[in-house]
């Protein structure tokens, strides 16, 4: 039953931090909830067909199909999330200036919300498929563990619910004028996380095969499977033992959104009025 | 021109096709147990194993030691690529049963 709770957790945690962050970044924009609802849906739908069509799914590209499908959500989410930043940045300081802020919050984030349901989507989709293959083995497999392991699931599914929305909540107790900055810089280290879990699929699937060994290995220290080694994976991508290509990816994503932050964020002469 | 261009596809070709030294590994998974449960491989050597599921039950190969989460849906097969390893002893298992699915890949 404990590994059944620890399997589900461990899942629910990934994509639920993700739900709890998004929720944050659209504080105060109308309509987010069924935005992010729908998000999680298609996820959990998509999920019960990645675990149905999951055979198929291995076989294709020559046996790489799924660590292509995984990098390629993946690449998705960093997408999505570097233009809500980078947007966010743009009329985040515009919005600043022209001192109607509490009227144009609102209209903020909305521009992205679409992007950021995407991103709950991709996240709800890759976690999820791994806990309906692991319970519908369980249910499949009949006998005397069946009730315990199902309990242990659905305590999982609770625990790690409560995990994310305590993640929602302490991130809420930040005031809303630093809220911003702090959800950005979140963003920030989940897309690099992202992108360098990407590689790491790509390098497994056979496509990359460069930079493979680990630059270090702290698994000594803190292992990226223990519960906290894997909170800090979800949130900042943290790796025990990264290779090369993920370290490069990592830095490229964070790179590439500050630079892009920078650009547009730029307080230029160019009056945006027509919002 | 032309060459330098045939050139360049077979070098993006290569990594596919050519990097694994040898065919790949047989390894069954039946009633949840791994067999063989220990895997030798060359060090420094990238291989390539193809991980049979004969359980009607879908497994996550997993192991963090060798850097892979690889699902493998009942009653199919799926392929594993493992990176160059340096000689050492890399413990894998079956996250869905890891009771009982456990392994190791021995790389010298």
């Amino acid at each position: 039953m404990l590994s059944a709770l620890l399997i589900v957790f461990r899942e629910i945690i990934e994509a639920g931090l993700i739900v709890g962050i998004v929720l944050a970044a659209t504080t105060g924009v109308p309509r987010r909830g069924s935005f992010v609802a729908l998000g999680v849906l298609g996820g959990v739908l998509g999920a019960c067909l990645v675990a149905a069509f999951a055979g198929q799914l291995a076989s294709l590209f020559e046996g790489s199909g799924q660590e292509l499908f995984n990098a390629s959500l993946l690449l998705i989410a960093v997408a999505m999330l570097t233009w809500h930043n980078v947007w966010m940045a743009s009329h985040g300081r515009q919005m600043a200036r022209e001192l109607k802020a509490a009227g144009h919050e609102v209209i903020t984030g909305k521009r992205t919300l679409a992007a950021l349901a995407i991103v709950v989507g991709v996240a709800v989709l890759r976690e999820g498929s791994e806990v309906v293959l692991f319970l519908y083995g369980i249910i499949a497999q009949g006998g005397t563990t069946t009730s315990s392991l199902a309990l242990g699931g659905a305590l999982g599914l609770a625990a790690g619910a409560a995990m994310s929305a305590l993640m929602y909540f302490g991130l809420l107790t930040i005031p809303a004028h630093r809220l911003f900055s702090v959800t950005s810089g979140l963003i920030t280290l989940l897309a690099a996380g992202m992108a360098a879990q990407a590689a790491l699929f790509l390098q497994n699937g056979g496509y990359i095969n460069i930079l493979s060994a680990s630059i270090w290995n702290t698994s000594w220290l803190l292992p990226e499977d223990s519960v906290v080694g894997r909170l800090l994976h979800t949130l900042v991508g943290y790796s025990d033992a990264p290779d090369g290509a993920q370290v490069l990816a990592y830095i490229a994503a964070v790179a590439m959104m500050l630079v892009l932050m920078r650009m547009v964020g730029k307080p230029g002469p160019r009056p945006m009025a027509a919002e | 021109m032309k060459r330098l261009f045939a050139a360049s596809l077979l070098l993006m070709a290569t990594p596919l096709s050519g990097a694994f030294a040898d065919d790949p590994i047989k390894v069954t998974l039946q009633n949840h147990k791994f067999s063989p449960a220990e895997i030798r491989v060359k060090a420094n050597t990238p291989a390539l194993i193809s991980l049979s599921n004969r359980d009607p039950q879908a497994e996550e190969f997993d192991s963090p030691a060798l850097k892979v989460e690889k699902v493998v849906a009942g009653n199919s097969s799926g392929s594993i690529r493992l990176r160059a390893l340096a000689p050492g002893r890399y413990p894998f298992m079956g996250e869905y049963h890891a009771n009982t699915a456990q392994g190791v890949v021995i790389a010298e």
